[in-house]
């Protein structure tokens, strides 16, 4: 018999719009006459300016496909961040700094042919190509809560595999403790690592690590796709990490090597403030950013300004019970 | 030749239309969700900036109405810096209503603990003496003592130049070209500041 018991994130969904209502919201506003006024009046702002009002040249988009997946039916239950939310809103510097920036300057992006490394201390290093990735192992679905260090978040559910089953694979020996983690390093593809302003200053490539229990875990994710379809570019296509306990930055995007190695590896947001950001970045509302407070947060599903979505941030964003474990005796105060 | 006063209702109206119409637009799109997956990150930026962008302007004003020898330009500043003590507002009204939320204790932990916010703060503080004292009466009634006040803009340019510089995760160059801008505008009035902190401090 499945006993399900409620998790202390599963969130009541009567107040949410549905999502077929959330899609018909352009329409339901030209019926009433303001979209009109709304579209000259928007070229202001320019938030999502596509496509312009004089020009009708369609922009390509990068095209995403279908996938054949296992369904998270534990978690069914949660309220989902409407796609267009999740593929509209990212940090992706590497296609700009700007949240509305990685959809408008990633849809050209190449993701095949990829190679993706896996290396170091093991004794079956591989390569694996674009194919591999939705192939080599069973996919599933999984719906995860995503906490920003920003204090924002949203809930997804990602397709992907465990990073445990491909570590497996490559048989990591004794001395691997840690595992590396680098993004594509491709400046004419991704403007942000050419241009100082758009790329908001940080080290490329853009680099990660996780410890390597921490790797193991059977919640840490290999994700290719979101929505059931493979990944679009601004969410980190073809493959990227996914650790739902930790702040987003540690799920790395468009990964093309994974390295074990004996050391604990350099991570980019940490190089550039380290007080502000550490290696493990595990969600504690205990532990406050220097420069805002990480007790709440705000959740972006449907609505928009008045929508109250500010929720309290639980320890390791909900997962204790699946990772407290690994951090037993250790100061999280310290190793923030 | 357009006379100087039907010039001024001219460029008024402008800087009515100007500072009104992005307002009413950014609420319009935020209150129906059509501005972007965060529509409250947007509308602080936005009017964040805006106030910025206002008080900058202001402070050109008269260094422009000196050098195109133009003295009715003058008569637009006040109303260029009420419209970004307006956005300042907005600005304050969006984090307390939508990001934190009306959550007062959130809020003033907040407004204490953090550097930038409390920079932020003060600046708000100073920006509301001056646009009450802006009406005329209080202004007459303050003789000598209104210029002392409304000299502290040069104060509050700079703390609002900080607070953004403070607020950004790493990307250094928009608020550097800020500051460049703050600085440039007073170094324009390079003698009158270097004035009055040589009597402050004599």
């Amino acid at each position: 018999m499945l006993i399900k018991s409620p998790k202390e994130y599963h969130l009541k969904d009567a107040s949410v719009t549905e999502e077929k209502i959330y899609y018909q919201r352009r329409h339901l506003l030209k019926q009433m006459g303001f979209l009109g006024a709304g579209t000259l009046l928007s070229s202001a702002i320019s938030q999502n300016a596509s496509a312009s009002f004089f020009s009708n040249d369609e922009k390509p988009t990068f095209k995403t496909t279908p996938l054949t997946y296992a369904q998270d039916k534990q978690n069914q239950t949660l309220t989902k961040t409407p796609e267009q939310k999740v593929i509209s809103h990212n940090n992706f510097y590497e296609f700009g700094a700007k949240k509305n920036e990685p959809i408008e300057l990633s849809q050209a992006f190449k993701v095949e042919p990829w190679k993706l490394t896996i290396s170091g201390e093991c004794d079956r290093p591989i390569t694996l190509d674009y194919d591999d990735l939705t192939k080599m192992f069973p996919l599933e679905e999984r719906i995860y809560r995503l906490r920003c260090v920003e204090a924002w978040s949203m809930v997804i559910p990602w397709i992907g595999f465990s990073l445990a089953d491909l570590l497996k694979k490559v048989a990591p020996n004794s001395k691997a403790k840690y595992v590396a983690f680098e993004t594509l390093y491709d400046p004419e593809q991704m403007p942000g690592q050419g241009n100082r302003r758009l790329g908001g200053g940080i080290h490329y490539p853009y680099v990660e690590g996780l410890r390597i229990d921490e790797a193991m875990n059977p919640l840490t994710l290999m994700s290719v796709g979101l929505y059931g379809k493979t990944l679009p570019p601004q969410n980190g296509a073809p493959i990227r990490l996914v650790v739902p306990w930790k702040y987003g930055f540690k799920s790395i995007k468009s990964i093309v090597g994974i390295k074990l190695i004996e050391h604990q590896p350099p991570t980019t947001w940490n190089q550039l403030a380290a007080k502000e950001y550490g290696f493990y970045a595990n969600v504690n509302p205990e532990h406050d950013h220097p420069r805002w407070s990480q007790a709440s947060e705000r959740q972006i599903t449907t609505g928009g300004l008045f929508t109250r979505n500010r929720i309290a941030t639980l320890p390791f964003n909900g997962y204790s019970e699946e990772v407290a474990e690994l951090y037993k005796g250790m100061d999280l105060s310290k190793y923030y | 030749m357009i006379k100087n006063n039907t010039k001024i209702i001219l460029l008024k109206v402008l800087i009515h239309l100007g500072a009104l119409l992005p307002l009413v637009n950014l609420y319009f799109l935020a209150f129906n969700d059509q501005l972007g997956a965060d529509p409250v990150e947007t509308v602080i930026h936005f009017t964040g900036i805006g106030a910025l962008n206002l008080l900058l302007m202001t402070l050109c004003v008269s260094p422009l109405a000196k050098i195109a020898k133009q003295g009715y330009l003058l008569q637009t500043r006040r109303v260029l810096g009420l419209y970004a003590y307006t956005y300042a507002v907005f600005h304050l009204l969006n984090f307390l209503a939508f990001e934190v939320q009306f959550d007062v204790k959130l809020f003033l932990s907040e407004v204490i603990k953090r550097p930038y916010i409390t920079v932020g703060m003060l600046a708000f503080l100073l920006l509301t003496a001056l646009a009450i004292t802006s009406i005329d009466k209080l202004k007459r009634k303050m003789g000598k003592s209104w210029q002392r006040l409304h000299n502290t803009s040069y104060i509050i340019v700079l703390l609002v130049c900080v607070h953004f510089y403070w607020s950004v995760k790493s990307e250094l160059t928009s608020p550097g070209l800020y500051f460049l801008m703050a600085i440039v505008l007073l170094l324009y009035r390079y003698k009158k500041i270097k004035g009055l902190v040589l009597k402050k401090f004599s």
